[in-house]
Order: structure tokens, then sequence, then C-alpha cells
């Protein structure tokens, strides 16, 4: 049993390595293609590694992508698609930026305060999905994706309307009242690493601890493999549904908290744009379990910050997004290769079994 | 209400779009929002809807053979970027035909990912929207930055541009060098009249300024139609969308099938992208597409999956941002509008004995005019939302009225039993 599970763990982190191999191929070929020298361009994207300051940014961008791929993953695992964590992760922000910079505490019961506060509104946006879904049957791809649209024109026009501060330096970057330094998130490394990193890894060990642990983690992955079946058993597949989405929400909320408590600490426009999405490559990367999705976010999260570099030789670092695109086709591609290949082994290994069955009698 | 249901669909159609016109009509006697049913704002209306309504057909066509393309929005990406190139290098056709081309590459990349090696159909669609934001992005910087015009986010502008057509009498058209009278537009300036200067500039605007690329896409809405309901290759799309395995069994190559219409469907949604940047500008822009692909995905879930569906949603989705345009003082007339529907719909439901249904729209009448009293003007980003919301309101409200494929977005693998 031990031996088979760890054979199983081989091949999934091989076949993740494949995917980015075959990316790494691919992107080769482009870069060739468009007249860039592939091999110049790798010593420069992988050799930045030696640099600790690099190295530093990377583990800071790989820190919001590990909340965003869990909130993908624990919708995943419910075989629930919540492509909304962008939208959810917006309006926690605004809401979260303006609660914050409206009361004084304590320096850590105001940075607990904010962080609530984002997971509840977080939560709150992605009930609307959990409801629709489970009240009228309305499909949560295509709900989370209107929804993060319409997250992005209220929050922009809240911002715009209620809550913007008008600059007295004459900067032209409007921003939400900014919160006073009681709800700052420090920084582990002074303006390169933030203190979240160790809240998004705490989310990693609660997310395997909760899925994999316990009780409910188990009807959850059991009612997402086979909601006829968990039924059955008394699993209430409109319940379980509904807390996913609202767990997935309440990390939602949490992504952009190292933005906006670790960095900015006001709301503005673009603020962490992008990291919600960008969860969704990281979950598919990481096979929706914490390890993965701790070593794609820090493979993302890398990529990201060493890409700056390739500009330096004039090769646009556009190639980094390029690959990430690849990456996820090739391990969604490899992944589903592997499964057949697998399912045809067992059921080879088992018509072997049967045979020697029938001429043992 | 008998008499109603006694009309055929076609002239249900044309009575519910009389009775809208005579909405419009009384609400722009009351405000004075001239330009609500003008024929500036019904032409910009059709060339801010062109690009949607080709992204919509392009959801119909995937959709109905089996496949749900959430990639859409990259496809028109691919397609501005293309479109742009061409029209810089070659000129303004050859920037549409190089995007479809493009554009159908994309979608057999979608076909193989989901066909051939059975990927979440959802999963691949967001790849290739990933892909196609990078790709763009990164030859923008390779082949337009340095030159004129050009940058890392903008290509140089395209040459040429093309044909306008104005129809002879209606408008004004010419016939040979003789300009004709412009019989709609003199009636469009009455004002003072109810009715008549608006169904004039109704007319006056479909025929007046259109541009050529937009009466291809026009076209491409009856033609989708007869293609998928009146031939044989359609019912076979149809059927793969519906029940692959009946179809395979009958003997309907469905694999084929789903390459072909996925080539459709991307060259489509790239028509859509290049009608943005080589028609409705003459440029390539970083993030034109502005996340039109997805109100195409919407309008075809609006349009109940049919092409006739799919333009009216694009119509009804174009028109508060084609009367932005003109003059950001129409827009509230339209909460106006939405109030006076909002009753009438409140007064069929009273029929129908739906009494909670009908106080609930009164009471959203209601909210709409006070609205329209009280504000001067209604933020973009409502205009900008409402698709978006009224595709959640009628997903929510109306999903039995909604018939999707019924196989979309289900695995299935050809010669295998699911």
């Amino acid at each position: 049993m031990k031996n088979q599970r760890l054979q199983r763990m081989l091949v999934t982190s091989a076949s993740s390595l494949l995917a980015v191999f075959v990316a790494l191929c691919i992107c080769a070929v482009i870069l060739l293609i468009t007249g860039k020298d592939p091999i110049e361009a790798y010593k420069t994207l992988f050799g930045a590694a030696g640099d600790t300051k690099v190295l530093q940014g990377a583990l800071n961008r790989a820190t919001p992508l590990m909340i965003s791929a869990s909130a993908v993953a624990i919708g995943f695992k419910m075989n629930l698609f919540n492509i909304g964590v962008e939208g959810q992760m917006r309006v926690s922000l605004l809401a979260t930026a303006v609660a914050g910079a409206a009361i004084h505490l304590p320096a850590p019961i105001h940075v607990l305060f904010c962080l609530v506060v984002a997971m509840a509104t977080g939560a709150l946006w992605a009930a609307f999905a959990g409801w629709l879904k489970v009240k009228r049957g309305v499909n949560e791809v295509i709900s989370t994706i209107m929804l993060n649209f319409v997250a992005l024109s209220l929050v922009a026009w809240a911002f715009d309307a209620f809550f913007r501060v008008d600059s007295a330096t004459g900067s032209l970057l409007v921003k939400t009242k900014e919160l006073p330094s009681s709800a700052w998130f420090p920084d582990i490394v002074d303006r390169r690493l933030n203190g979240m990193f160790f809240v998004a890894v705490l989310v990693l060990v609660l997310f395997y601890v909760l899925v994999w642990k316990t009780k409910f983690g188990f009807q959850l992955r059991a009612s997402g493999a086979n909601p006829g079946a968990s039924r059955v058993t008394g699993v209430n597949p409109k319940r379980m549904i509904m807390i996913s989405m609202l767990l997935s929400g309440a990390l939602a909320g949490l992504v952009g908290m190292r933005s906006l408590l670790g960095d900015v600490h006001a709301y503005q426009n673009n603020l962490a744009e992008q990291q919600g999405f960008n969860g969704i490559a990281v979950a598919l990367l990481g096979r929706n379990h914490p390890l993965g999705i701790f070593i794609s976010a820090l493979l993302f999260g890398y990529l990201g910050e060493a890409s700056g570099r390739l500009q330096l030789i004039d090769i646009p670092k556009e190639i980094t997004t390029i690959m990430t695109g690849i990456i996820v086709l090739a391990v969604v591609i490899i992944n589903e290769a592997v499964k057949r290949w697998d399912d045809r082994r067992i059921q080879h290994k088992a018509a072997l079994a049967l045979e020697a069955v029938a001429v043992a009698a | 209400m008998k008499f109603f249901k006694s009309l055929s669909t076609g002239q249900r159609t044309i009575a519910l779009s009389l009775g809208f016109m005579l909405v419009l009509s009384i609400v722009r006697l009351f405000t004075n929002a001239d330009d609500l049913t003008s024929s500036g704002t019904i032409s910009s209306t059709l060339r801010v809807a062109t690009p949607i309504l080709l992204a919509g057909l392009a959801g119909v066509w995937a959709e109905r053979v089996g496949i749900v393309n959430i990639g859409i929005e990259g496809m028109m990406i691919i397609g501005t970027w293309f479109g742009g190139y061409g029209a810089w290098k070659w000129g303004s056709w050859a920037g549409i035909g190089l995007a479809i081309i493009a554009g159908s590459l994309v979608g057999l990349l979608h076909a193989l990912a989901t066909v051939r090696f059975n990927v979440n159909h959802v999963v691949s669609g967001i790849a290739i929207n990933i892909l196609a934001a990078g790709t763009t992005e990164y030859l923008s910087i390779i082949f337009f930055k340095g030159q004129q015009g050009g940058g890392e986010s903008q290509s140089p502008a395209g040459k040429g541009g093309y044909g306008q057509f104005d129809m002879p009498f209606l408008s004004g058209g010419r016939i040979g060098s003789w300009r004709s009278p412009d019989m709609m537009g003199w009636i469009e300036k009455k004002h003072n009249l109810p009715l008549l200067p608006d169904l004039a500039g109704f007319v006056r605007g479909l025929c007046s300024d259109i541009y050529i690329p937009t009466i291809v896409a026009i076209a491409l809405v009856p033609i989708t139609a007869y293609i998928l309901w009146r031939t044989r290759f359609g019912l076979r799309v149809r059927s793969s969308g519906e029940s692959p395995q009946a179809g395979e069994s009958l003997g309907v190559p469905i694999n084929r099938l789903r390459y072909q219409a996925m080539a459709i469907s991307g060259g489509l949604a790239a028509f859509g992208g290049a009608y943005l940047s080589c028609v409705f500008t003459s440029t390539y822009r970083q993030g034109q597409t502005g996340g039109q692909g997805y109100i195409g995905l919407a309008t075809t879930i609006f349009g109940n999956w049919t092409p006739f569906g799919v333009f009216r949603g694009a119509i009804l989705f174009g028109f508060p941002s084609a009367l932005k345009f003109r003059d950001e003082k129409n827009v509230p007339a339209l909460l106006l509008v939405i109030a006076v529907i909002l009753v009438a719909a409140s007064i069929v439901s009273l029929l129908r004995n739906k009494h909670l249904l009908a106080t609930g729209l009164l009471i959203g009448a209601a909210v709409s005019a006070a609205t329209y009293f009280l504000v001067d003007a209604v933020p973009q980003e409502f205009v900008a939302a409402t698709p978006y919301i009224v595709t959640i309101l009628v997903l929510a409200g109306a999903q039995q009225q909604l018939r999707p494929p019924a196989h979309a977005g289900i695995a299935y693998r050809a010669g295998e039993n699911h």
C-alpha cells in the first residue's frame, strides 16, 4: 500500500517535471524562430538563482500564489471550478482597505482584524456563486467569470465614488486613505520579503490537514469523486458545495493581503492584479496538493522575479507568460496520458492475476 | 395574451421590436434625449456590437459541437494582433484574412487538447487565454517596437480602410455620381412627432455609414443558422454536441467534426478581434479586447445557443455602450426605458398569476425610475457591468427556458462508451 502511494507520487511529480521541461523546449524553439539565443536566455533566467535578492523576491511573489492556488484547489477537490478568485480578491481588497483604515486597534489585533475582514468579504462574494449553483443550478464556471467582471466594475465605481483620496503630493496615483501602521504586516527582509509568506505556508499546512486528515476533508474528496455514492452515505452535496465555495472565497480574500498590508498599505487600481487568476496555473501544476502547490508557486514566483533580467539581454520578459500557458496545457495533457497509461497497467495486472487464478483452478 | 400566442416566432419578434421602439419613442419625447433612437446611435450600436456578435457566434459553433470555449477571449486577442500586423504590412482586408487563419489555428489547438488529449475544456480555454496574451505581448516587442508609429504594446497604423456603404434614397447614398435624397434623414429630424422619427432613425442607422465587414458579420448570423439547422453538416455538428455516442453509432465522424467546428469558432472569434484592430480603429493595442470575448460568451448563453439569439444579445449589450459613446447625457434615459419594460413585464406576470414575481418587477421599475430622477449621470462602470449582470439574472431566473447542448463540456472519447 505504502509502496503504491510512493510510486503514484513519483509518477505525478515526474509528469509535472516533464511538463515544465516540454514548456522550456517549446519556448526555446519560439526564441530561436524569433532570432534570440535560447541558451543565453535560459542561462540568464536560471543563473539569477545565485542572487539572494532574486530568491527573496521569488518567495515574496510566491506568497499570494500559494494562497490563490489553495483557493482554487479546495474547489477542485470538490469538482468545483472557482475561476472567480480574482474577483473575490478584488472585493476583499477594497473592503479591507476601507475597514482597516476606519478603526484603530493595537498592532497584532489590527492585522488580525484586517485578515478576518478580508476572508469574510471574499467568502461573501463567493457565496453568490455558491448560492447560484446550489439554488438555481447555475454552472459555477460561467457565474464566477461573470461575477469577476461585476466585481471589477463595482469595486472601480465604489473606489472612485466614495473612497479615493486625492494625494496632496500631486502624484497621479490615487489611493484610499492609508492604513495606520498598526495594520501593516511586518517584513522579514526589509522591502523584499513580507511576513505574509508565513501565513501562506500556514494556509498550505491547514489545507493539508483539513482535506486529508479530517472527516470533513474526507467527505469533501468523496463528494467530489463520486457525488452519488457519497450522497447515499449521508453527505449532502449541496451543503458541501456551499462550504467549499465559502472556504475558497475566504482564501481568495487573503490573496491580496501581501500587497495591501505588506506593501502599499492602501487600495489603488491594479493592486495585486492577476494574483488571483494566476493561482489557477499554480494549482494545476501542483496537482492540487499543498506540497505541489508550494513548489509550483516558488517556480512561478521565481520566473516572475527573474524574467526582468531577460530584458537586459534584449529578450522580452513576456516569454515567461508564454511558458506559463504552455506549462498549464502540457501538464494537463501529460496527466491525462499518464492516467490512461496507469489505468491500462492496472487492468493488465488484474487480467494477469485473474488468469493465474483460472489456471490454478 | 391569446392573440400574442397565436403569432409565429417571427411575428412575435417583430411585434416585440415595435413595442420596444414605442417605449424608446415615448421616453425620448419625455426626456428630450434625442440620441436615444438617432441614426447615429443605431449605426454606432452596430459597430460596437459586431465584435461581440462574432465572439458570440464563435461560442455557438463551439458549444453546438460539444466543446466549451472559454478561450474565445484569447482567440480574439490573437485576432487583434494578427489583424493589426496584416493591416500594417499589406492592408486592412489582409489583416482580417490573416487574423482568421491565426484564429482557426488556435481553435484547432483547443480542439487538439480537448478532443485528442481529452483535457478539461475549461482548463484548456484558460491556458489558451494565457498563451494568447503572452504571445501577442512577446510578438509586439519583436515586431512593432521601434517601428514608426508602433511600440511595445501597439502596432503601427494599418494601411487603407474599408468601403463604407450608404443606401440610396433611404440614407442619401450615391448612385453613380448622383447623390440621392436622404429621405429617412429628413423624417428623423422631425423630433416632435412620436414613433416616426424613431423608426426613420432606426432604418437610416441600419443603412448609412455601414462598413462592409459589419455587413459580412451580420450576414454570418443567417448563414450560421442555415448551416447548423438546414444542412447535413450542421445536423451532424449538433448531434456531436447533443449526443456524440448516438452520432458515432450512425457513422458520424465526431472527432473530425469537432476539429472543423473549432476551426470555424476560432476564425470567427479572431475576425471579431481583427474588427477591433482594423475596422473599429486602425491599430492593434494591447488589451484592446477588454473582456469582449467573455461578453460574447455571455451572448451565447443569453441567446440560448442560437445565432439570432446571439444577435439580439449583441445589440442589447452594445446599445448602452454606443449611447455612452455618442453622449453621456443620454444614458440615464435608459433607466426610464428599463422602468417601462419592467412595468410591462410585471403586468404580464400578473396576468399569469405570478404575484410575487409581479411585485418584484414593480419594485425594480420603481427603483429604476427613482434613480432616473435622482442622478444626473450613470457611472460608466454600471454600463460596463450590465452584460454580466443581465447574464447572471437570466441564468438565475430563466434557467428553464435555456437549453444548452446536452453534451457540451463533457469528456468524450470516440470508440469508448462512457
